[in-house]
C-alpha cells in the first residue's frame, strides 16, 4: 500500500506519465510553443485529471464493468466541457490559440489511464492525490519543453523579451525550428535521456544484445 | 471541383499530417509501432474509423448542434454546440463498437487481424482531433469525408514509417538512457522534419 505522500510525489520524476508511462504525449507537444498557453493547458489538465479521478473513484463500486469505459468517458467529457466553457468566457484569446487541444483532453491518455488504473481501485482522497500528482508530472515536462522552445524560438518568455532579437536591434537570431513540430520531439527525447541518466533504474532493457566478438584473435 | 477535393486529400495526408504536425494519436503511435505488420493493421483500422466518424459527426454538428441547426424541428434559436465534445466521443465509441460487431459477423478475417486495436481506437486522439478540426474549419459533408480519409491515410503512413525505422533500430547500439522511448522520440522528430519538406506544396 502506498502512502499518500508517495502517491503524490512519485509520478513527478520516478513514474512520470510522459517520460515513463508514455501517456498524454499528444497535447504535450502541440501547446508548448509559448509559455502562457502551456500554463493554461497544465491548469486545465490538472483540474480534469484530479476531478475525474475523484468522480470515477466515488462511483467505482456501483459501476458494472461492462459499461465502465463509457461512464468514465461521459464523466471526463462533462468536466472538459466545463473547462472549455470557462476558458471561452474568461480567456478567449488563449482558448482560441489552444484550438482543438482543450477538447482533446478527453482523449488524453493520462486522464483515462489514471481513472482506469488507479481510481477504480482506490478511495476518492488517494485518487485525488494520484490525479494531482500525475498532472504535476505532466506539467513539469510541458513547462520544461516550453522553457526551451519559447526563448530559443522567439526570444521571449511569457511575452517578456529575454533574448533581444536581431530584428529589434538585439544580438539573438531566433531559431525558427524551435517553433515547428520536430523540435518538440527532440526536446522530449533529450528530456527523457536526462531523467534516465539521473535515475538509471528507468533505462529499458535492450531487445537484442550484440554478441561479443569471439574471434578477436583472428582480427589481430 | 475535383481538384479541390484532391488538394484537400493531399494536404491531409502529407502537409498537415495528423501524427507528425499536430501530434495527434501519439500515445498509440509510440506504443504500437514496434512491428511493421501490427502498425499497418492499426493504420488500416484508424483509416476506416476516421472515414466513417468524421462525416457522421459532420451531419450531427450541422443538423443537430450548431447555432440555429434545429430550425428544421421548429427551434431556430437553440444553440447546442457546447454538447459537441460529449456527442462526438459518444459517436466515436458507438461507431467503433458497431464496426467491431460488423467485422466480427461479416469479415472475420480482418476482425482477427485487427484484434485488440479496434477498442483502443476509441481513445485515439487522432479520431477526436479530426472531428474537432472538421468543426473548426467548417467542412461540408463531402469535404469532411475526404478529410477523414486523408487524415487516416496520413496517420497510417506515418506509423508504418516509424515502425520500419524502429525495427531496424533494435539492432543498433543506442546510449543507455536513450534506449527505447528516448530514441523513438528523436526518430519521430526526424521523420516529422522529412514531412515538413512537403510544406511548400500548394494545390
Amino acid at each position: 500500500m502506498q502512502t499518500p505522500k508517495e502517491v503524490l510525489i512519485d509520478p513527478i520524476f520516478n513514474n512520470n506519465p510522459i517520460a515513463l508511462q508514455v501517456l498524454g504525449v499528444c497535447s504535450a507537444l502541440a501547446v508548448t510553443v509559448n509559455m502562457s498557453t502551456t500554463l493554461v493547458m497544465c491548469a486545465a489538465v490538472t483540474f480534469v485529471t484530479t476531478m475525474s479521478n475523484v468522480l470515477v473513484s466515488a462511483v467505482r463500486n456501483r459501476l458494472p464493468s461492462s459499461i465502465r469505459i463509457i461512464v468514465q468517458m461521459t464523466l471526463i467529457a462533462s468536466l472538459v466541457i466545463v473547462v472549455d466553457q470557462i476558458l471561452q468566457a474568461v480567456a478567449y484569446d488563449i482558448s482560441k490559440s489552444l484550438s482543438v487541444f482543450v477538447g482533446l483532453i478527453i482523449t488524453n491518455c493520462i486522464v483515462m489511464g489514471r481513472a482506469e488504473a488507479f481510481a477504480m481501485q482506490n478511495g476518492p482522497w488517494l485518487s485525488a492525490l494520484d490525479g494531482f500528482g500525475n498532472a504535476l508530472g505532466y506539467s513539469v515536462v510541458l513547462i520544461a519543453v516550453a522553457l526551451v522552445r519559447e526563448p530559443l524560438g522567439s526570444g521571449t518568455l511569457l511575452g517578456y523579451e529575454i533574448l533581444p532579437r536581431v530584428a529589434d536591434g538585439g544580438f539573438y537570431y531566433p531559431n525558427g525550428l524551435m517553433l515547428l513540430a520536430p523540435s518538440a520531439f527532440f526536446i522530449i527525447g533529450l528530456f527523457i535521456w536526462a531523467i534516465r541518466s539521473w535515475k538509471p533504474d528507468q533505462v529499458e532493457e535492450p531487445t537484442y544484445q550484440i554478441a561479443p566478438n569471439m574471434q578477436y584473435r583472428e582480427a589481430m | 471541383m475535383l481538384e479541390h477535393y484532391l488538394g484537400l486529400f493531399i494536404r491531409a495526408v502529407f502537409i498537415e499530417n495528423m501524427a507528425l504536425t499536430f501530434f495527434l494519436g501519439m500515445c498509440t503511435f509510440i506504443a504500437i509501432s514496434k512491428k511493421i505488420s501490427t502498425a499497418i493493421g492499426l493504420g488500416v483500422a484508424v483509416t476506416v474509423v476516421l472515414t466513417i466518424t468524421v462525416p457522421v459527426n459532420n451531419l450531427i454538428y450541422n443538423y443537430l448542434l450548431r447555432d440555429g441547426a434545429l430550425a428544421w424541428a421548429g427551434f431556430p434559436e437553440i444553440d447546442l454546440s457546447f454538447l459537441g465534445l460529449l456527442s462526438y466521443i459518444g459517436v466515436i465509441a458507438a461507431m467503433v463498437q458497431i464496426l467491431e460487431m460488423f467485422l466480427d459477423r461479416f469479415v472475420p478475417r480482418l476482425y482477427n487481424a485487427l484484434g485488440v486495436f479496434l477498442p483502443l481506437i476509441t481513445v485515439n486522439c487522432a479520431i477526436m482531433g479530426a472531428s474537432l478540426f472538421m468543426m473548426e474549419r467548417d467542412y461540408t459533408f463531402i469535404e469532411s469525408t475526404v478529410f477523414g480519409l486523408g487524415a487516416g491515410v496520413g496517420w497510417a503512413l506515418a506509423i508504418a514509417a516509424l515502425a520500419g525505422v524502429r525495427e531496424k533500430l533494435q539492432y543498433s547500439d543506442v546510449p543507455e538512457g536513450l534506449r527505447g522511448l528516448g530514441i523513438t522520440f528523436i526518430s519521430v522528430g526526424l521523420i516529422s522534419m522529412c514531412f515538413m519538406s512537403f510544406g511548400g506544396i500548394d494545390i
